[in-house]
This record gives C-alpha cells, structure tokens and sequence, in this order.
C-alpha cells in the first residue's frame, strides 16, 4: 500500500490527508512537532482571552483520527532524504514515504532587530508561542506594558488580546494608518480610529530600533527611530511570517522564499509536493501573490492535491479572491480585488461610503474604464459569498452589482440595512440615477451561475 | 478549583477577579437573597410586603449594576473574555456551589413546599407568606410555592434579560428575541394566569393557563379535572381548551414552517426565556461530542413516546364506552389516536424518507410502540388501568421524573455544570415535536457563507444544544438539525460572519455543497461526484 506523508498537521496537510482519505485507502501519516491533533491556528486568539479552551479549537474530537486510519506521529522532522524516500526525525529516527506533502507552513519574520532573541520578545503563531505568551504577559503585574511591532493582523489580534487582561499596549506600526499597504485610505483610517478608541496606544511611521536587555537577558525596553525610548515587559514582532522551510536546506528541494511549486503543487523532485503557507509558485497566479499564507487557500491546495495524489490530476486553481478578518470589534470582507492607494493598478477606481456616525464603511473597486467590478471590501456589513462570486465570474458592471447589493446583504435578521443610503452615495458620487433590487431569494439561491 | 487547563498558565493567573463595583453588586444581589432566605427560619417579618420589594429590588439592581458594570464602558460587540477563567462559568468552586444550591432549593421546592412556609389549611409561613400581599394583590388568593417560584423566575428573566441585551447591544436579533421572550414570561406566564385567578368565583373556575404552554410541555393539560373545570367554565374554558388543541395541530405546525422552532423554544417559551438569561453564562458547557448527540437523540425521542402514551392513557381512563352519552368513547378516541399517528408516520415514509436515515428508526419504533401500546391498552386492562397500571400512576410518575426532576432540578439546578438547555436538549418533548417539523418541513436553516470559515469553533463552543456548528460550517453545509432553538449565538460570535439564521426557500435547503467556494469549477464538481 502506498505510503504518503504530510509534515505539518495544520489546515493544509489535515485538508489533504481527509481528502486521499476520502477518495482512496492509502495508509496516512501526518507528522508534527506541535501539538498532538490538528487545531485551528486562527482560533488561539480565543483561548488566550478565555472564550474557548484549547481543545475546543480542535475541530475533530481525538477517535475521528483512528476511525479514518490518518495515523499521527509526533515527531520533528530535521531532514529530507529523497533519494531514499526517507525523513530523518529527531532522535536519529526515521520514516520511508511513497508521497510526501511538505505542509510545514510558517514561522513570524524577525528583520535582524538588535534584541530580537530576548527573553519576553515572540510572535504569535504556533500553540508554543501562545504557551510562551502565557508565561510573558499572564497578567498587567508581571507584564506592564506590551510593545507590538508590524501593522498586520496578528498584531492586531495580538494587541486585543493583551487588552483583554488589561496590559497597556503599544503597537508600532510603520505605514501612516494602519495596514494601509492593504486597505484603501478610507478603511484604514477608520481602522486607526477604531484601535485608538480601545485605548491601545497606536503609533503610526513608527519603526523599531533596538530591543534592549535588563541584567537577566529580559527585554527591557525598546527604542524607536523617533528616538523615543518605551519600557516594556513583552515584544510581539507579527511583521508578517515567512515559510518555515529551514529542515529543507540541502535538501535537493528547489527553495525560493518558500518551497516552489508548479501548479500542480509538484515540487522539483518526484513524489515531492508542497502545499499551504510553505508552497511559493514560480509564478504567481493572477493577482495573487507567489505565497499565500491564508487559511483558506491551503485548505484549498490541500483539495486539490488530494485529487493529484490520487490519481486525477488537478491543478491548483483558485477562484475568486476573498479574504476576512476581525479588527477588535470590526467585521472585514472582501471579494475580489480591491487595492490600497499604494498597490492600485492604473485601471482600478474606487467608489467609497462610510457610516456618519458608526463604524460601518464599504469600498466597491471598478475599472475605469469598462465599469467592470472588480472587488469590494466590507466592513461592519456582511456580505453573502456566492453572490460576489458569481457577479465576479460573470463580470458584472458595477452598477449591476449596486443595484442588486441587497441579495448580498448576509447580516444577521432585523439589522439596520445601508443599501438605501450607499445607492444615493453612489448616484451623488456618479451622476447616475440607479434605484436598489428588492432581495430575492429566487436570485440568492439559483442554482446556475 | 478552576478546571481552566493549567499548562497554559505557568506563572500568573489571568484577571479573572471582580472589580469592585461588580462585587458591591454581587453584595446587593446576595443582600436581597439572603433577605428571602431569613424567612426561611420562620423570623415573622412585620410589613411583608416593603420586605418582599425590599428584596425583590435589591435581586434585581443587584444583577442589572453587575451587568452595568461588566458591558455600559465596553465598545458593543462579543465579550466573552475570560469566560472559561471564572470560576462560575468554567466548572469550578462556585460554579459547584451554585449547581448545588438551585438543586437544592428545586428539591425543597417541588417535595418539600412545606420547609418554605407552605401551610395547607391556614395562613402560610416562611418565604412563601411573604409573597402573600404580592400574590393577593393580583390574584387575590395567598401564594404557593408556585407563586414564590413564578416571581422569581420571572425576575431572573427580567433583570437577566436586560444583562443579556446589554451584552448583546449590537445585534438586533438578540435585543429582539430577549425582549419577547421577557414580554411573554411576564404576560402570559405571570400575569395572565393570576388574573384569570381573579376571574374565578364559587360558580365559576378555570384551572391555572400559562396560554403559551403547548402539550406536550404541559403533559398534565388533558387531565380530567382540567378539562372538567374548562368545560364546566363556559365559553371561555371551551375556547381556552379549543386553542390548547389547536395550538397542537394548527398553529405550531405553521409557525414552524415559516420561522423553524425558534418562534418557540427561544422567543416564546418559559424553559427558553430563562436558559436565555439567566442561563446565558452556561451555554458554552454543553457537551459537543457525538457521544452526547446520540445519547440525545435517543431520550429526548423516547420522553415524547412517553409523553404521548401517557396522555393518551390519561384521557382513555376517563372517557366512556356508551355512545349514546358521549360521541368521544374509550374505543373511538383510542382508534383516532391510532389513525393520526398512523398518517403522520405514513406521510413522513412517503415524502420525507430520504431525509430522515437514522432517525426514521427511532421514529419507526417510537410508532410502533405507541400502537402497540395502545391496543395493549384497550385489551389488556381494566377500567382505568393501563395494562396494570393505573393511567394516574403512569402520569405521577412522568410528572415526578420528566417534569419535576429533569426539567427542574437537573434542567435548571444543573446550569452551571451541564450548560443552560439539558431540559431543552435531553428532555423537552415539545422541543422534540418541535424539531421533528423544523428537520422535515420548515423553511428554516443556518446558512454558511461560502468558503469563509476558518474553523475557529467559537460557533460550537457556544452552541447551547451542543451541535457541532463549525462540522457544517467548515464542509459549506448548510445546518438543519432538528435540535437547533435558532438563538442566534453561532451567527453573533463568529468572527468571519460565516452563519446567518435565514428562513428560504425549501429546495435544496438540506443538500450539503460539501465543497466551498474559492476553488474552480472542476474541482468542484469532482469533490461533489463522490
């Protein structure tokens, strides 16, 4: 029986294995070093802030392992030896594989910062670092302030999470308003607000200098180039993650940032894939970029391959760009592509609208030129995936996707709706004279694109 | 005693401790209960009634400054922080002290009335006289401890509800629920029925009616002195046990096609209102695992097989045989028992088997049971008796098991240790019936949005019926489970905004997509051709 193993028991390689699995009787092993079950990355925000324990961030209860015959071993891999289809695993142990899935993800970028391998400076990535953080800033006693350096998610969810148990934070941030390499101007800026209203101590173009240590190897303090020295206790650095692919160096694996894949999610050597936050396309797909460190796009690759490896070849082809997120309070979508001022393309135009008074705002991307939408960003609005999808696929004008913007209202019942006022924003913004579609459930639920 | 996992914790502890405005309220509240609880030793209180408000009030500002100061300068949106730090809300210390001392006050309240002042031929004592002017001024009758019972309740739900909207401030459909189901606990659950008490006069007595409570919920309301007293009520009774009957058949039957089970279990019903307030801090205890979901299914189908034998041995035992003194006799109620079980069983094999599987088993045998029964019942026993039974015996035994212990004592006294919905989930015969119509023929579902769901689990570990949330949402599935009360907590705490409460149109509302979207096209149709 054919052999595969999958290093890494996050989304990707879980994701994979469940669908060879589900199409073939091949024997399974999923090999980490991390935890002992697949838990959900995304949610270890939550058990820091005490909404959910560790084992409810596991999707499949401890006997779905068995009952599929996934086995799963705890071990750390230090090498590949393809040529004899073998990893050498710490302890100078070792594993033959027919296939193997290198699904190893990602580890948080450190820039070379003076300090940055102090005691009480981390990141924000595996179950270690949440243990880590427990030990770092249990409590405002033992830790007094934070400090956050990198304007992206996880520092976002870094820096509520350390509110949550009232610990001061500073969060440097480097662009002018927050993810502004990201969001468009309006959004960020409502996003800056939103973080200072949480009384999170924001500074915008700031860059960290240098971390400095007390007599006892402990951070102390940081400095920033604005010459401004902070006292602190613990150093979050989530300026973004790289793959964690340094097992793999001399390998015969052909590296990149990442491990470079074709679209077929091959590596250079047979029998070899990669998939996840790990896998770097030699060419980047679309809009996309060559890496893709999201939840759902390894969940993805991990569908995809599954079918490779079980004999259908299929490549790795994702659809329409969506993403989302939550900033503290703030629900984020977004469907398509919608650029920040900085990465916009020549074509790209934006219709923007944001609540007077609350924290509600959307953001429509169009081409200038043909009208055609493009991509829209969300926040405090849920919107429905399908349709963003289809009127993607179908390349709907925007005026088109204005009209009908109340099939995709996905808000919970008895919401206060904003079409109304986004269509008259747009009309006063285009000069046009568009009235909005009644909601339709025959639309919403067609079965045909 | 916290049970919260210590190798998280190495060195300190998180903040888990109340402020200070928090513990003067807890104070107040406790101030307030400990004032009804001296009347528990028999200390005569001169001006009962400044004493009962007195108490009242200081329960419920106790419970809104906590509440006040838990939410009022926090930004609207999920607060759930630190929920399994606290003692009370993750299984520790006082969450066992709390367990132990609403079980204890629910035995002493259903066995043992007489410990809180209840005296049966003369003036009460104790607790329960305090409630007395209360109780006088709306019914014009002294109190019971159902009494006692009912205004506490309903002050939980009240002075609960209003921390629930507080907590839940920016999302209408919880301030929407929370204020109906406070509305009818204090209409037609309190009020009402003490009105209706003041109606009643020598020649003249209806039997107490919450109107919202539908049998099998209320398995004692086809009970021969019941039915007596609303026959021999005139108009009123015939029209009150005309809507008992039609509530059965008619209105929750098309209620539950056009909104699901919700419009019941969580905007209207009493076991709900208080599961939904005051219960609001335990509904991540539920038990996810499919051990528990079997066992579910099981009692919770097996408590409406009872339910429906016993009232039907019930109503048997007091019917006649002599058709020329009453059209309704032994033999023709007991074949139109037959006959409807035998339609709607039939009707479900027809139209509806392909989306029942497992379930069509229990419910093949829960069929075949009642009928089998029933003719047992017609042949095998005397007058009265059912097989050896008497059919009173059979319902003391439902009332003491079913409706004292499960849906009281372990039902509620268990909130802090099994979650807030065990009656709901385990033993609710109407929320079984319930969800019998919401899984075959209700417009109702949880839809997920597309491929958003990153798996996180905060919609499952909120779940108070325990269903594995996240299992569907991660897979695009939409939720259909017949045991969802559509509380809408999994939509509110999801922080992609994958679930949304809808009611639609019925085709395709069961047919999983099992693929999300974000992949091509042709990977789609190949992970659907299974």
């Amino acid at each position: 029986m054919e052999h595969i193993v999958i290093i890494g028991n996050g989304i990707s390689g879980v994701t994979v294995a469940r669908h060879i699995r589900k199409l073939s009787d091949k024997k399974i092993t999923i090999v980490s070093a991390e935890t002992d079950y697949f838990f959900s990355r995304t949610a270890l925000m939550y058990v820091y802030m005490g909404h959910m324990k560790f084992e409810h961030t596991q999707p499949y209860e401890n006997w779905f392992w068995k009952k599929n015959r996934i086995e799963l071993l705890k071990a750390f891999v230090t090498s590949v030896d393809h040529k004899n289809k073998t990893l050498i695993l710490s302890g100078d142990k070792e594993l033959t594989y027919d296939k193997l899935v290198i699904a190893t993800g990602s580890k948080p970028n450190k820039f070379g910062w003076p300090g940055q391998d102090l005691k009480g400076v981390q990141g924000l990535y595996s179950k270690q670092d949440l243990d880590q953080l427990e030990i770092n800033a249990p409590n405002n006693n033992v830790c007094n302030r934070a400090v956050i350096v990198g304007g992206g998610l996880i520092g976002i969810e870094l820096a509520e999470m350390l509110r949550t148990r009232e610990i001061p934070v500073t969060f440097l941030v480097r662009e002018n308003s927050f993810w502004n390499g990201v969001l468009p101007n309006g959004e960020s800026q409502m996003i800056s607000e939103h973080i200072s209203e949480h009384h999170i101590d924001l500074k915008l173009a700031t860059n960290l200098v240098e971390i400095i240590p007390d007599d006892n190897g402990r951070v102390k303090a940081i400095t920033t180039d604005k010459d401004e020295t902070i006292e602190c206790n613990l150093v979050g650095l989530t300026a973004g993650v790289t793959p964690n692919i340094d097992f793999l160096k001399d390998s015969g694996i052909e590296l990149g940032r990442g491990v470079k894949v074709n679209r077929l999610l091959e590596t250079n050597i047979k029998d070899i894939y990669a998939i996840g936050d790990c896998a770097e396309q030699h060419e980047a797909i679309g809009n996309r970029r060559p890496i893709e460190a999201v939840w759902y796009t390894g969940r993805m690759m991990g569908e995809a391959l599954a079918q490779t490896i079980c004999g259908i070849t299929t490549e790795y082809k994702p659809g329409h760009w969506f993403n989302s997120a939550k900033f503290l309070d703030i629900e984020y979508q977004t469907y398509g592509w919608v650029f920040s001022e900085r990465a916009k393309k020549e074509y790209e135009a934006h219709f923007h609208w944001r609540h007077p008074s609350e924290k509600i705002c959307l953001t429509i991307a169009y081409h200038t030129e043909t009208k055609k939408f493009l991509g829209i960003n969300t926040f405090g609005i849920r919107m429905r995936h399908e349709m963003f999808d289809r009127w993607l696929t179908n390349e709907r004008h925007i005026d088109y996707v204005v009209q009908y913007l109340k099939d995709a209202n996905f808000d919970p019942e008895f919401y206060a709706h904003y079409e109304d006022e986004i269509v008259a924003s747009y009309n006063s913004q285009m000069g046009t004279d568009i009235r909005t579609k009644k909601k339709s459930w025959k639309r919403i639920f067609q079965t045909t694109k | 005693m916290s049970t919260y996992d210590k190798s998280m914790s190495l060195t300190g502890e998180p903040p888990k401790a109340l402020s200070t405005q928090q513990k003067l309220a807890t104070v107040l509240g406790m101030v307030g209960l400990g004032l009804l609880a001296l009347n528990l030793f028999n200390i005569d209180f001169p001006n009962k009634g400044l004493w009962l408000t007195v108490a009242l009030s200081s329960i419920f500002a106790g419970i809104i400054w906590f509440s006040a100061a838990a939410y009022a300068n926090k930004h609207p949106g999920i607060k759930n922080d630190g929920v399994w730090f606290k003692s009370i809300s993750s299984r520790g210390f006082w969450a066992w002290v709390a367990g132990i001392a609403l079980t204890g006050f629910y035995i002493i309240l259903y066995f043992y009335p007489q410990y809180l002042g209840l005296v049966k031929d003369g003036d009460n004592t104790g607790v329960i006289a305090l409630f007395d002017p209360l109780s006088k001024l709306l019914s014009g009758n002294p109190a019971s401890q159902w009494f006692v019972y009912g205004t506490l309740y309903t002050v939980a739900i009240l002075a609960f509800g209003i921390k629930f909207l507080w907590k839940y401030r920016h999302n209408n459909y919880e301030k929407l629920r929370t204020v109906s189901v406070m509305f009818f606990q204090t209409s037609f659950a309190f009020l009402i029925p003490e009105f209706m008490a003041r109606l009643n006069h020598d020649g003249f007595s209806l039997p107490y009616y919450d109107l919202k409570n539908i049998w099998p919920l209320n398995y004692y309301n086809f009970e021969r002195y019941r039915v007596n007293s609303l026959i021999d009520a005139g108009d009123i009774g015939l029209a009150i046990l005309i809507f008992g009957i039609l509530s059965i058949f008619v209105i929750t039957p098309i209620l539950t096609y056009k909104y699901g089970k919700r419009w019941y279990c969580s905007w209207v019903c009493g076991c709900g209102g208080l599961a939904e307030t005051a219960g609001d801090s335990f509904r991540h205890l539920s038990d996810k695992s499919q051990f528990a979901w079997k066992v579910e299914r099981w009692v919770v189908h097996s408590v409406v097989v009872f339910v429906t034998l016993m009232t039907t041995a019930v109503i048997y035992s007091y019917l006649g045989t002599d058709t020329s003194k009453y059209w309704l006799t032994k033999t023709t109620f007991l074949v139109s028992v037959a006959v409807i079980l035998t339609a709607v069983f039939a009707w479900v094999m027809i139209y509806k088997r392909e989306q029942l599987q497992k379930d069509a088993k229990y419910g093949a045998i829960g069929y075949f049971v009642i009928i089998m029964a029933l003719i047992g019942m017609h042949f095998l026993s005397g007058e009265g008796n059912v097989f050896l039974f008497k059919s009173e015996s059979l319902r003391k035994s439902y009332g003491f098991l079913i409706g004292s212990i499960f849906s009281g004592v372990i039902g509620t006294g268990f909130y802090p240790i099994f979650g807030n919905r065990v009656w709901c989930r385990f033993g609710c015969p109407m929320a079984a019936i319930l969800g019998f119509q919401q899984r075959l023929f209700s417009k109702f579902r949880i839809t997920t949005n597309g491929g958003q769901c990153i798996s996180c689990g905060n919609c499952s570990t909120y779940c108070e019926m325990g269903i594995d949330v996240r299992a569907y949402a991660q897979k695009g599935e939409n939720i259909v489970r017949s045991s969802c009360v559509g509380c809408g907590i999994c939509s509110a705490v999801c922080p992609r905004g994958v679930l949304k409460l809808e009611n639609g149109p019925l085709e395709g509302r069961i047919n999983g997509k099992d693929v999300l979207l974000g992949n091509d096209v042709d990977l789609m149709d190949l992970v659907n051709n299974k």
